[in-house]
């Protein structure tokens, strides 16, 4: 069994006590950033990739030690979800819809121990999907060449654009500005500078770390000013913790099914968790009917959004590391860590570096386990530290960042850079324009324009080129299927509204 | 409505202007094909084009916050900017103390709990950063001590 043997070369990697430590810190420290209200995945992720660059960590311990804060922060958002009905991060957001009315029920303890068992089984079965799944995308990978990956980089953003945003044109706009930063700077091709107005500091571009904290951590803060805090305190008191093995085996089916929807849904490029818990939880309600209760408080409608979400983020995982596309925020912010840590996701990542792919799946199944270990005896912790009160919280946070990004190059301009990518944030949040595209473009924008370039190189200029294989046909159909579809299925696509009290 | 108006209008002109300065790049005598324009200049216009949509087709207003609210935005982003100049001249431990005191005032009036605060995550994060992860981070200005 190929898999077999590259798994036990994985845990080889992922098993040494020192790793090991680390991905329970990065659990532990994850638990928590996903658990406060503010802080989620792609935050803390992002918060955190600039200080264990500074850390000198090798590539393999980084990638543990962040996955496992990625993982973390996922189990951890449904803390927040369930307690105070605020969403740790946007795919958390199904969760609060039978998470809270359950733990006012006075089901707090149980509604956590069995969201953490969902989780657990839907990351556990998506990262077995991406065992067998990821390497077979990655031999047809192979038959990419640059007009495919045009494609391909237009299908993410298209995908994104349409699935993850209410308004087709706010979504195009913010890839367009994220594209139009990636462009600045020397030029690749020509080695002239371009865009950068003849400022020193642009000549090397615009750090995508920097946009990244800078449109999601300091955009926080100004949004949290703006609140006053409010909605930070505790809502729901949380008694005894005990295993619920009624509910948990009554929801078995639930969390197999959600993981399934989950996962699909986080293998397509731009769609990522949102879309899977979402899809599971709609699914399963559908399938209960009206007499399952779903919104009132029932197990299986905690147990499919957060099985749905876990295996949608390990879906992601798939477009991620064999084409380098990233299906979400969170993902995307992962993209930037492998890139930080100099490891070019793609199809030869499995044949070159097959150490980093299988020792990250290896630690991906030990954080999983960790993690489960982890929730059930020391949720009452966790919950501890969701009294932080936003205004110790966000000025930590804030100075974090400042350091984080103050560690990069040690330069004042990347923070003045850092605090105008947090107006933006504010601002386009404000006006319903998505960020997670935003930094995609920055993400990618090189990437496009490179094999575009190359494919016109190929071609000698001829554009017919871009459709000259089946593949690519493939991929432009879908992407255009994927922006225009959604805008006729806004009325099924309906997201329930939150829970107010 | 006004608010997406203003803000189509606004991304156009950037849009535009980013085109003009796209047109303006240098190639060398070393062009492939497509060159160093193309592409912003079509990233430009799509963003046009949006700009465009959006300014005709606006969605509803968002809630702004009252003009107050706005003014301790402007303060925070203020206190940010001073915060990255002050970095590097005037070591870690003072500029933070500052600003994630008054950061924290902004979010919950009460002086001396964010005094506090700002005091406490600065000192806090100093020892965590310097002693903790072993940054280079410099406390205090060279020669006071």
């Amino acid at each position: 069994m190929d898999i077999l043997s590259n798994l036990a070369m994985g845990f080889g990697i992922a098993l040494s006590p020192f790793t090991l430590m680390l991905a329970v810190a990065g659990c532990f420290l994850g638990t928590i950033i996903g658990a406060l209200p503010g802080l989620g995945p792609s935050n803390g992720v992002a918060i955190l990739i600039p200080l264990t660059f500074t850390m000198g960590l090798d590539a393999t311990s980084a990638l543990v030690l962040m996955t496992a804060v990625y993982y973390g922060a996922m189990y951890g958002g449904r803390i927040s979800s369930i307690l105070l009905n605020i969403p740790g991060d946007e795919p958390a957001l199904m969760t609060t819809l039978d998470g809270y009315p359950m733990a006012k029920q006075g089901r707090a303890g149980d509604a956590l121990v069995l969201s953490g068992v969902a989780s657990f089984v839907g990351a556990f079965l998506a990262t077995i999907g991406l065992m067998l799944l990821a390497p077979m995308l990655a031999r047809v990978a192979f038959y990419f060449g640059p007009a495919e990956y045009f494609a391909l980089y237009l299908l993410a953003f298209c995908t994104l654009g349409g699935m993850a945003s209410n308004n087709q044109a706010k979504a195009a706009l913010a890839s367009c500005i994220g594209l139009a930063i990636a462009m600045i700077g020397v030029d690749n091709n020509s080695g002239m500078p371009r865009l950068t107005y003849g400022n020193m500091h642009l000549m090397d571009g615009v750090d995508f770390l920097v946009a990244i904290v800078g449109l999601f951590a300091i955009a926080e803060v100004f949004f949290f000013i703006e609140s006053h805090g409010k909605g930070s305190s505790i809502g729901v008191k949380l008694d005894k913790v005990g295993i619920p093995w009624k509910d948990i085996m009554a929801t078995k089916w639930t969390m197999l099914r959600a993981s399934g929807v989950g996962f699909v849904a986080g293998i397509l490029p731009g769609a990522g968790a949102s879309l899977g818990s979402f899809l599971a939880y709609m699914s399963e309600k559908s399938l209960a009917g009206d007499k399952g209760g779903f919104g009132t408080g029932v197990p299986k409608g905690v147990a499919a959004p957060e099985a749905g979400n876990n295996a949608a983020a390990g879906g992601a995982l798939v477009p991620m590391l064999t084409l380098g596309v990233p299906g979400s925020g969170t993902t995307a912010v992962l993209l930037a860590l492998l890139m930080t840590l100099n490891i070019t996701p793609g199809p030869t990542l499995f044949t070159d570096r097959p150490e980093v792919v299988w020792g990250l799946i290896a630690s991906l199944l030990i954080a999983n386990i960790v993690l489960l270990l982890m929730n059930v005896p020391m949720v009452k912790i966790f919950v501890k530290i969701l009294m932080v009160p936003a205004w110790v919280l966000l000025p930590g946070v804030t100075m974090i960042s400042f350091v984080g990004i103050y560690s990069l190059s040690g330069s004042y301009f990347d923070l003045l850079l850092m605090v105008g990518f947090g107006v933006l944030g504010y601002v386009l949040r404000k006006l319903d324009v998505p960020t997670v595209p935003v930094i995609l473009g920055i993400l990618l924008g090189g990437n496009m324009e490179n094999a575009l370039r190359r494919a016109m190189v190929l071609s000698d200029g001829d554009a017919l080129f871009l459709w000259s294989s089946p593949i690519a046909i493939g991929l432009w159909i879908f992407a255009i299927a994927g922006f225009v579809a959604p805008m006729f299925m806004r009325g099924l696509l309906k997201k329930p509204q939150r829970i107010t009290d | 409505m006004a608010s997406d108006r203003i803000f189509g209008l606004v991304m156009l002109f950037l849009a535009l202007a980013y085109m003009a300065s796209a047109t303006q790049i240098q190639t060398s005598f070393l062009a492939d094909p497509v060159g160093p324009r193309a592409f912003p200049l079509l990233v430009g216009g799509v963003a046009a084009l949006s700009s465009l949509v959006i300014m005709l087709r606006p969605d509803p207003d968002p809630d702004w916050p009252v003009a107050r609210t706005f003014l301790s935005l402007g303060l925070a982003v203020v206190v940010l900017v001073a915060y990255a100049y002050a970095l590097k001249p005037l070591g870690f431990v003072i500029p933070t103390s500052i600003a994630a005191g008054i950061l924290s005032y902004q979010i919950s009036p009460r002086p001396v709990a964010a005094s506090l605060a700002g005091i406490g995550l600065s000192l806090g994060l100093f020892v965590l950063f310097k002693f903790a992860l072993g940054l280079s981070l410099i406390g205090l200005p060279k020669g006071w001590f």
